[in-house]
């Protein structure tokens, strides 16, 4: 894992201090709430409903055991004991004080922590594959440039005034897990066939209000050229994206309304015309990082266990959760622990600090001292021993955290929708646990199999219901909330946007419908076909009919 | 209005050109795109310094023959989070350009080190903030992660102390 040489500590410890001091103006009345309220955004804080709400940057979504407790610590001394992690992996508290505020963020900066950037039109916490490092599949880890891109966009002076906020996301996969075509910025890396490796650029994906596919506008670019590129592309946008309606002001309306060779063609332009200088302080600098994420010792072991297998015999239940909630690891005789933050009935992504203090201890002690935090809003202990998961699993029982419904239909992605936040429309939470409650029977869950379900609580679609198997949008008609069902949606590298299946429920009317969905589903599904594949096979046409045809 | 440069007040002697009318006969003058485009001819032949006042549209690779005529550039901050302007003043730089980059609209303290180290070197800066507010807000960071900046809040360029035998970016190139 990375680790904070003496330039990053005192970078963040000045920013702190800075941040202290703009506090203390405005508590003191000398900075008015309109001048502050640009300077607390850029430090992470917001303004909701009921409090204060402090998003903390989780960079690419990796964290030690010691950084995992101190979020616990935070969580026990300044919110009310818990935190929510969020689709961007980062960790959100929902009551927090200003004045406390800077306390949190020393806090943060003593395990090599920060708030910067999780706010504001500027360039956001870079997010990756939460199985980086370990996945079977993987061409090499991203979060060395993960790394790196966090400290190039880090109080960036040319672009922490963009149009609007902007999001990259980074993966060394050919299975996409970060959804890299629908972030701003995707970074997709390549291994040609002489072997040697390049990023593909994908531009102006999204969400929100106007959901796009990403373009292409990079091949194969090389990887000493990244910084270069990436600032001829955020140059362009600062310069030419759309200022006038906040609305349309993302990257993707401007390479929609230009036309994609438009834009690539500016980029380029932008990109020749700028001094080229070496590169070289930036390869060593990647190096450099590089280092960090050297693998972890793994030890020679048999790709077999055989207390694994036994114990599945002995325990049905742990088969299931081992059945569902592993990953498969590149080393023999390891496994990627995927934590479910979905219990029945449960919050999505809210963890407590107990529970953050359990994790922590397992990745101490049996995962090399790593956790991630995952978009969909779970904790992955990335490396271990298949002769351990045994151990794990009932320490994860014992604090309720072995929900075994790992990319099943009780692992819903949430926004924390009108119970928390001023811009959403409806709640979401609750349609989430009463979705969680209907399928609480785990044998109908692994009967539908691999299934997302995305809930967002207004257009800007936090709970990206775009890209969801099944979406559900939260919306007010009247002063009554109601949802919106799409259908079809994906992140991966087969992205595409859902399709609104038709007129919306009510909030208690939802998880009914959610049911009637996956009972067409089975009963037209070919053997070994997941909902997705039966979708697209099939359009929406049976949905549609199951679900009005009573109405 | 008070010009800050190198942290101290100045007192601005340019004198503002119209879209239209006679330039004064003597004296320096800032003047629109628009007008250099047009006057070209007269302003060249004219005693005293040009300057040309942007606008936030305007292209900086439009004024390559340009830039090495003129000795003051302004550009506007309509906003104080319309960011555009710190594009174009580091594109300037880019291409060269030496002489005075000034930043006049929305300019407030918490920017003024961002708009150092993209190139800018004077400010109008109005009377909301004392001047002691100002110069402490030009070096509240000493450390930039980005290189290729314009350190006038002499800030260190973090990745070149890391790998201090290697070549700098790019010469700094606007001298004071």
């Amino acid at each position: 894992m990375y680790r904070y040489d003496e330039f990053d500590h005192q970078f963040v410890r000045e920013r702190t201090d800075q941040f202290r001091n703009q506090t203390e103006r405005r508590l003191s009345g000398a900075l008015t709430e309109d001048e502050f309220r640009p300077l607390r955004l850029m430090n992470g804080l917001y303004l909701q409903l009921h409090a204060y709400m402090l998003r903390v940057a989780i960079p690419y979504g990796t964290l030690s055991g010691r950084q995992m407790r101190q979020l616990a610590y935070i969580a026990d001394t300044w919110d009310k004991g818990y935190g929510h992690f969020t689709t961007r992996q980062n960790i959100q508290y929902n009551w927090v004080k200003l004045e406390d505020a800077p306390d949190i963020l020393d806090a943060l900066a003593a395990v090599e922590m920060h708030a910067i950037q999780t706010s504001g039109n500027c360039i956001r916490n870079v997010t990756t594959d939460h199985w980086a490092g370990a996945a079977a599949d993987e061409i090499a880890d991203p979060r060395p440039v993960g790394e790196l891109l966090r400290q190039w966009s880090s109080l960036h002076p040319e672009f922490s005034f963009l149009p609007r906020k902007f999001k990259i996301a980074v993966t060394g996969a050919p299975h996409d897990r970060a959804a890299v075509k629908v972030h701003d910025i995707g970074l997709r890396l390549h291994k040609n066939d002489a072997g040697e490796i390049g990023w593909e650029v994908i531009v102006g994906g999204g969400l929100g209000r106007t959901p796009m596919v990403g373009v292409t506008v990079r091949d194969f670019l090389p990887q000493h050229e990244l910084i270069g590129y990436l600032e001829a592309i955020m140059r362009v946008y600062n310069l030419y994206g759309r200022r006038d309606n906040k609305y349309k002001a993302r990257i993707k309306i401007l390479v929609h309304e230009i036309g994609a060779d438009k834009f690539k063609s500016e980029v380029e332009a932008e990109y020749a015309r700028r001094p080229h200088p070496t590169t070289e302080v930036e390869e060593r600098e990647l190096a450099r990082i590089a280092a960090y994420f050297a693998p972890p010792d793994f030890e020679k072991l048999p790709r077999w266990s055989a207390s694994f297998e036994e114990a599945k015999l002995a325990n049905p239940a742990f088969a299931r959760w081992a059945r569902n909630n592993l990953g498969p690891h590149h080393v023999d005789g390891y496994a990627i622990v995927n934590i479910s933050l979905k219990p029945e009935g449960g919050i999505p992504g809210d963890a407590t600090g107990d529970q953050m203090r359990v994790m922590a201890d397992l990745a101490e002690r049996f995962g090399s001292d790593e956790l991630r935090v995952s978009h969909a809003q779970n904790i992955v202990l990335p490396h271990v021993k298949k002769d351990d998961l045994l151990t794990v699993y009932q320490a994860l029982e014992k604090a309720d955290l072995a929900a075994a419904n790992y990319g099943l239909a009780g692992d819903i992605i949430a926004c924390p929708g009108l119970d928390y936040c001023a811009l959403a429309t409806a709640r979401s939470i609750p349609v989430a646990q009463s979705i969680s409650r209907k399928f609480a029977d785990s044998k109908k869950q692994d009967e539908i199999g691999k299934l997302k379900i995305n809930i967002s609580g207004c257009i800007n679609a936090c709970g990206h219901h775009h890209v969801g198997h099944i979406g559900i949008l939260g919306l007010d008609k009247k002063g009554e909330e109601f949802y919106q069902i799409t259908l079809g949606g994906s992140s991966a590298e087969n992205a595409s946007i859902g399709t609104i299946l038709g007129p919306g429920f009510a909030g208690h009317e939802v998880a009914d419908a959610i049911e009637t969905i996956l009972d067409t589903y089975l009963k037209h599904r070919e053997a070994g076909e997941e909902f997705l594949a039966t979708y697209r096979r099939l359009g929406p046409k049976p949905f549609k009919e199951a679900l009005y045809a009573t109405a | 209005m008070p010009l800050l440069k190198n942290n101290v007040l100045v007192a601005d002697t340019w004198i503002n050109a119209e879209a239209d009318g006679d330039f004064p006969a003597s004296g320096d003058v800032i003047v629109p795109f628009a007008r250099l485009l047009k006057d070209w001819g007269e302003l060249s032949a004219r005693p005293g310094k040009l300057g040309l006042r942007l606008s936030n549209t305007d292209r900086p690779e439009a004024l390559g023959t340009f830039l090495p005529k003129l000795s003051v550039i302004v550009l506007p901050f309509p906003a104080f989070n319309d960011g555009r302007a710190y594009s174009i003043a580091r594109s300037l730089r880019e291409m060269g350009y030496r002489g005075e980059l000034r930043a006049t609209g929305n300019v407030l303290p918490d920017q003024l080190q961002f708009m150092l180290q993209v190139g800018f070197d004077a400010f109008e800066i109005g009377e909301r903030f004392p001047l002691e507010t100002w110069q402490k807000a030009s070096r509240q960071m000493s450390l930039a992660y980005q290189r290729g900046l314009f350190r006038r809040g002499s800030e260190a360029e973090i990745w070149t102390e890391r790998h201090t035998d290697a070549e700098p970016w790019l010469e700094q190139p606007h001298a004071g």
